[in-house]
């Protein structure tokens, strides 16, 4: 069984926020299902490799080739917050105690 | 619609009925096109299976057909001019994209999906988007955050989920198919519910570029049509390497529908297996398998043999554990997945944005609903430390004991059959606060997902009204058999002609 403690342990590794009502509730539902995944503890696997995809394909690679990119003003057409070509988000730091900082948030496409 | 019979009529055909009328001169796009929009004026409000509609752009599309046909111009494809919708995890430019989701509410993509454009490129008449769980997590679609979908059969049923909205459209006669995604069943077991054919590609077979991902490893598109040569036809389109999806396999695309038409309905040479035990215990506990629903497979099985099919017993020993493996494989992906709906490039944003951090536990917080919350805890506690090999290892260690269970099955037989869903569909409401009873509705179906391997669900009957499927699951890349499979039955039973009668 959880206790509250883990669960509030797991929800800040997600950064998920929880109401108090919320952490009791996952914590019985989340019991409920550990326990009938519990049944895997059965199957012998000492000698079984893991399985994380199911195709023979490994390393694919493209032509390295340049071709066009979104235009700013598309891929920032959806942003929640903007400041001419970037993205405006709240501040990283504690510190700096402004309510936001501009600076590009570029970590890498959606797939 | 001044003609209401014949709109009426017109919304429940097949692909492959309109492809010969609009070829014919028999029908215009714009015919077709308007019965089902008259069908959503008619339905939606109770049916609830679309997020938006775009009834101008559609009519844009069916008259842009009709004047190409005018003018002397041959169908692009088998679905030129064929009226259809897309779940609303699929990205489509210019058209507003939630995946059942608050975060997404205001999202309109910048680009198309790979499936959408091969489809648009085919000439497809977009409806609108489906209705679906929130991110595809669910097996019910009462997990979006625009309310819940309708079964057309019993409006106080669910139409099944992830892809709710989806069968519910086509079963509607809202359009002619519709294009769902299947992670652990999203398609096969919503077409099961709402009597459709439901068919999930082998994992590597179609595109998933303009898929908003659940769980990388297991999601796949595939079609809600009535009846499987129409899936062939809507597989065709869709199916083939992609530039955009490393994971699209370089792998032949048969003329599915050709080979259908060939075999018609003789399985001369098609061994099929049925897992030994499969029906024993029936009609027992809560939730297990049905009673009507064993005996409307299995008499289903009687008839494949009568069509010239082998039918052998099989053990699949592993699919014990699939159903637990699955829960902390797609959690687990899911929750990485969906780290990016932080409030930083796009969707929604805390007002609380003091900081980052908060920023983000207040955006997730109030972005996310209920389900995806619980996978979301569900994966992160499986990879956390400490609970890595127990569970996230282990969980991959039996997903190879599943595929190698399929792959000696499938050296024995070429297609296997099972039933699709548990049940016919539940009551609105009955499983929503036990998400282990809603997670077991999946028993049948994962196990595809976990071995990559393709499957399609088969109308086989109907308990107190509500339809009822037969899964039948095939070898890697082989879709043609169980298509074969599917074709050949529905060739000498008539459960998928009926239509719900909607009030």
């Amino acid at each position: 069984m959880l206790t509250q403690e883990e669960v509030r342990h797991v929800a800040m590794l997600a950064r998920l926020g929880l109401s108090d009502e919320e952490v009791e509730t996952l914590r019985s539902q989340l019991g409920q299902v550990l326990e009938y995944i519990d049944i895997l503890q059965a199957v012998d696997t000492s000698a079984v490799d893991p399985t994380a995809q199911v195709l023979s394909s490994r390393n694919v690679s493209r032509p390295d080739a340049a071709r066009p990119s979104l235009p700013p003003d598309q891929a920032l057409a959806n942003a929640p917050g903007r400041e001419g070509e970037f993205f405006r988000v709240p501040a990283v730091m504690e510190e700096t105690g402004e309510a936001g900082s501009s600076g590009a948030a570029t970590e890498g496409g959606d797939e | 619609m001044s003609d209401v019979p014949r709109a009426g009529s017109l919304a429940f055909l097949t692909i492959h009925e309109a492809r010969e009328m609009l070829d014919n001169g028999q029908v215009s796009s714009e015919e077709l096109t308007k019965a089902a929009l008259a069908q959503i004026d008619r339905h939606e409000g109770e049916v609830h299976a679309f997020v938006s509609i775009t009834p101008e752009r559609a009519l844009e599309s069916a008259r842009d057909f009709d004047r190409r046909r005018a003018g002397g111009e041959g169908p692009r494809s088998p679905l030129d001019g064929i009226p259809m919708s897309l779940k609303d995890v699929l990205i489509t430019r210019g058209v507003t994209t939630t995946c059942g989701s608050r975060h997404l509410e205001n999202f309109v993509p910048p680009f198309d999906g790979t499936v959408p454009a091969r489809l648009m490129e085919a000439g497809a008449v977009l409806l609108g988007k489906n209705n679906c769980d929130e991110f595809a997590m669910g097996s019910s679609t009462e997990n979006s955050a625009w309310g819940v979908s309708r079964n057309p059969w019993d409006t106080a049923r669910v139409p099944g989920g992830s892809s709710g909205g989806s069968a519910a459209a086509v079963a509607a006669g809202m359009g002619l198919y519709s294009l769902g995604t299947d992670t652990g069943g999203s398609v096969r077991q919503p077409a099961s519910l709402c009597g459709l054919v439901g068919l999930k590609p082998t994992y590597g077979r179609v595109s998933r570029y303009g898929l908003v991902a659940f769980a990388s490893s297991l999601d796949q598109i595939g079609p809600f049509t009535r009846d499987a040569l129409d899936a062939a036809l809507v597989l065709e389109a869709i199916a083939g390497q992609d530039p955009y999806d490393s994971t699209s396999q370089p792998v032949g695309v048969p003329n599915y529908s050709a080979i259908l038409r060939e075999s018609g309905r003789s399985l001369q040479g098609i061994r099929v297996g049925v897992r030994r035990g499969a029906f024993d215990g029936a009609g027992g506990t809560e939730g297990g398998l049905n009673a009507e629903v064993a005996a409307a497979v299995q008499e289903a099985v009687r008839q494949l043999a009568e069509l010239g099919a082998e039918v052998r017993e099989i053990d699949l020993p592993s699919l014990d554990y699939a159903l637990a493996a699955y829960y902390i494989i797609a959690p687990a992906e899911a929750s990485s997945n969906l780290a990016r709906y932080d409030g930083m490039k796009y969707g929604y944003r805390d007002p609380d944005a003091r900081n980052s951090v908060n920023s983000m536990l207040a955006t997730r917080e109030h972005g996310f609903g209920p389900e995806v919350k619980r996978r979301i805890m569900l994966g992160t506690y499986a990879l956390s430390a400490g609970y890595y090999e127990a569970f996230y290892k282990k969980a991959q260690q039996v997903r190879t004991l599943v595929a190698q269970d399929f792959k000696r099955a499938f050296e024995e037989v070429d297609a296997i059959i099972d039933p699709t869903s548990p049940t016919v569909a539940f009551r609105i409401g009955e499983k929503l606060d036990d998400p282990l009873a809603m997670y077991l509705t999946d028993i049948y179906t994962v196990p595809a997902n976990l071995a990559g391997v393709p499957g399609v669900s088969v109308p086989c009957g109907f308990s107190d009204g509500l339809p009822i499927g037969m899964q039948v699951l095939g070898r890697h890349f082989d879709e043609a058999t169980i298509l074969r499979v599917a074709h050949a039955y529905q060739q000498v039973t008539d459960w998928h002609r009926q239509t719900p009668s909607l009030a």
